[in-house]
């Protein structure tokens, strides 16, 4: 076994302890150096490879990429994290398109293995065109959920007439156009000029990139986490098939565990919110939106405002008080103020717990890691099962920026987009307290019944302003 | 290495990468997304075999170049957006071991 082979070995093997340390909270962050220690072994490896050469542009390349990276995950804030994510899987996913259109320029030309052994054409073929494709599709699927989330780009659902049909017809093109380059493309030899295989490979990457944009842009915002995700696996999956096609132990492993893993990770986000995951990426709100929209304004019911003070009055003279943070608590960077007015009220004797959503802000476990920033203690963040049969005994339940994961319609209206979704209770608590930017709907474009609820009232404005306002009440009192 | 091995390898990693995070909490869905959207970075390398191998070809050295700067962003990015988010775990846990 040579070097190279060893450290790859190596990282095969701590990327396998680092996932799994990965999947468990007192273990997480060494498993998070692990992995990385193992990305550093592979690399290292690498640069013994007999015949590597232009090694101080590789060099420069590493630099011209550690810069910006280092510098945009240390300095993007907590909020902007899940786009953050999105953003460097794109930069794998156009990575891997990268190589394997170089792999597809260096394929000899059929004729020189033989024209007699056409699984063998295959094996060389498939995992490079698989490559271009998933690669593709990754590098602006990411760009444009990025965009989704960055507000670059309309949160809601775009949408053209015929949507579904282009894209099939989109999928059709991709395939003919992978026999096109496995059949046409790999007779012509390795020239870059006039070169049919050029052709067929440019074709084929262009209509990925352009699959990538057109299967994400009608997906609503609010599913973007599990778009992220499926992209993620989606990444892995090509970095698998370049690995194949380099015949690349370490990235066929590291890809594959990584494509496994994600795709998992995905499944169980689908599940939290107790949709399929063809819902989501095939069935995006909309249609429905508007029913459930002209029911809210049917009722004729309106929204009853509260001033600070009174809900200050409400929530320190109660016994038990729920939190239920929302992603409007993370845009108002006001998880401080939310610590600040939890202790306060503690200090008078007030229970004061957190109903975590299990996707309530962007992504899984985004309040937790908000909260924590914080410094809530960990013991207070209770999982939606389990703070449910609570909420009947809650004196206020307090929701701050958080719609869909309280919206009642998921229990009861059938006709609603997001029924079945299962939701933290807020409504069986004697006092709603609702804070709010404005009046409109939340991000699945849904009206909240909740917000009607004789019980519930309301505190519009900017989070953090109305917190502020709040911790002063509280302290007045 | 025979493609036929490689795709053994392929399956079984694809049920190990399965079975490893198989009970992970909620909390962790974004960290162990990113710190697996950091391992899919090992593209890097890929990317460094087209850059060095490249010999003359001008367009080789281009994409391969490319694909080094990308792949080293994805790295870097994704190790250390991942580590600031557990970084912040840490903290919480060290307050509450204090409290105690």
């Amino acid at each position: 076994m040579s070097m190279v082979e060893f450290s790859y070995l190596i990282a095969s093997l701590l990327f396998l302890v680092g996932l799994k340390r990965l999947s468990s909270p007192a273990t997480a962050r060494s498993g998070n150096l692990i992995a990385a220690v193992g990305m550093g072994a592979a690399l290292g490896g690498t640069f013994l490879v007999n015949g590597m050469a232009n090694l101080p542009l590789i060099l420069a390349a590493i630099a011209l990429g550690t810069v910006p990276g280092w510098y945009l995950a240390r300095t993007v804030k907590m909020t902007s994290m899940p786009q953050m994510v999105s953003l460097f899987n794109g930069m794998g996913g156009a990575c891997a398109l990268l190589i394997s259109l170089s792999e597809m320029l260096k394929l000899p030309p059929v004729a020189v293995y033989s024209v007699t052994d056409p699984l063998k054409t295959f094996a060389q073929c498939a995992p490079i065109i698989l490559g271009i494709i998933f690669g593709a599709i990754s590098f602006t699927g990411s760009i444009v959920a990025f965009g989704k989330l960055q507000g670059l780009i309309t949160e809601k659902p775009v949408r053209w007439p015929f949507q579904k049909i282009l894209n099939i017809l989109l999928v059709c093109c991709i395939v003919y156009y992978s026999y096109g380059l496995a059949h046409y493309g790999m007779i012509t030899s390795v020239g870059l000029e006039n070169n049919p295989r050029m052709m067929w490979m440019g074709i084929l990457a262009m209509l990925s990139l352009i699959l990538g944009i057109s299967q994400v842009l009608p997906i609503g915002g609010a599913d973007m986490p599990v778009v992220i995700s499926v992209l993620n696996s989606c990444t892995g999956l090509a970095a698998a098939l370049t690995g194949f096609s380099m015949n690349n132990m370490a990235m066929i492993i590291a890809g594959t565990l990584v494509g496994a893993a994600g795709s998992f990770l995905t499944l169980l986000m689908c599940n939290a919110m107790n949709r399929s995951l063809a819902n989501v990426l095939f069935g995006s709100f909309g249609g429905g939106a508007a029913a459930g929209a002209a029911a809210g304004g049917d009722t004729g019911l309106v929204m009853k405002e509260v001033s600070t003070s009174e809900a200050a009055i409400l929530m320190g003279y109660g016994r038990r008080v729920i939190i239920i943070p929302g992603y409007g608590l993370a845009v108002a960077q006001a998880q401080h103020l939310v610590h600040e007015l939890d202790e306060l009220l503690e200090k008078r004797g007030v229970e004061v717990k957190y109903a975590i959503h299990p996707v309530a802000g962007r992504m899984p476990g985004h309040m937790n890691v908000l909260l924590a920033e914080a410094n809530v203690p960990y013991p207070k963040l209770i999982d939606m099962e389990e703070i449910n049969a609570e909420f009947s005994q809650s004196d206020v339940a307090l929701v701050i920026g958080a719609n869909d994961v309280v919206n009642p319609a998921a229990r009861t209206d059938t006709s609603s987009p997001i029924y079945g979704m299962p939701i933290l209770d807020a409504d069986k608590s004697k006092n709603i307290i609702v804070m709010k930017r404005g009046k409109g709907v939340g991000f699945a474009g849904i009206e909240n019944n909740l917000f009607f609820d004789p019980k519930t009232r309301m505190l519009f404005g900017d989070a953090k302003k109305m917190l502020q306002e709040l911790v002063t009440e509280v302290k007045a009192l | 290495m025979s493609a036929l091995a490689m795709t053994y390898i392929f399956i079984l990693a694809i049920f190990a990468g399965v079975e490893v995070i198989g009970r992970v909490p909620t909390v962790l869905h974004t960290p162990l997304m990113s710190g697996a959207n950091a391992i899919h970075g090992i593209v890097l390398i890929g990317g460094v075999y087209v850059l060095g191998m490249a010999g003359g070809n001008p367009y080789l050295k281009i994409m391969g170049f490319l694909a080094v700067v990308l792949g080293t962003l994805n790295v870097v990015g994704g190790f250390v957006v991942t580590d600031r988010m557990l970084e912040m775990f840490k903290v919480r846990k060290n307050k509450g071991h204090e409290a105690k």
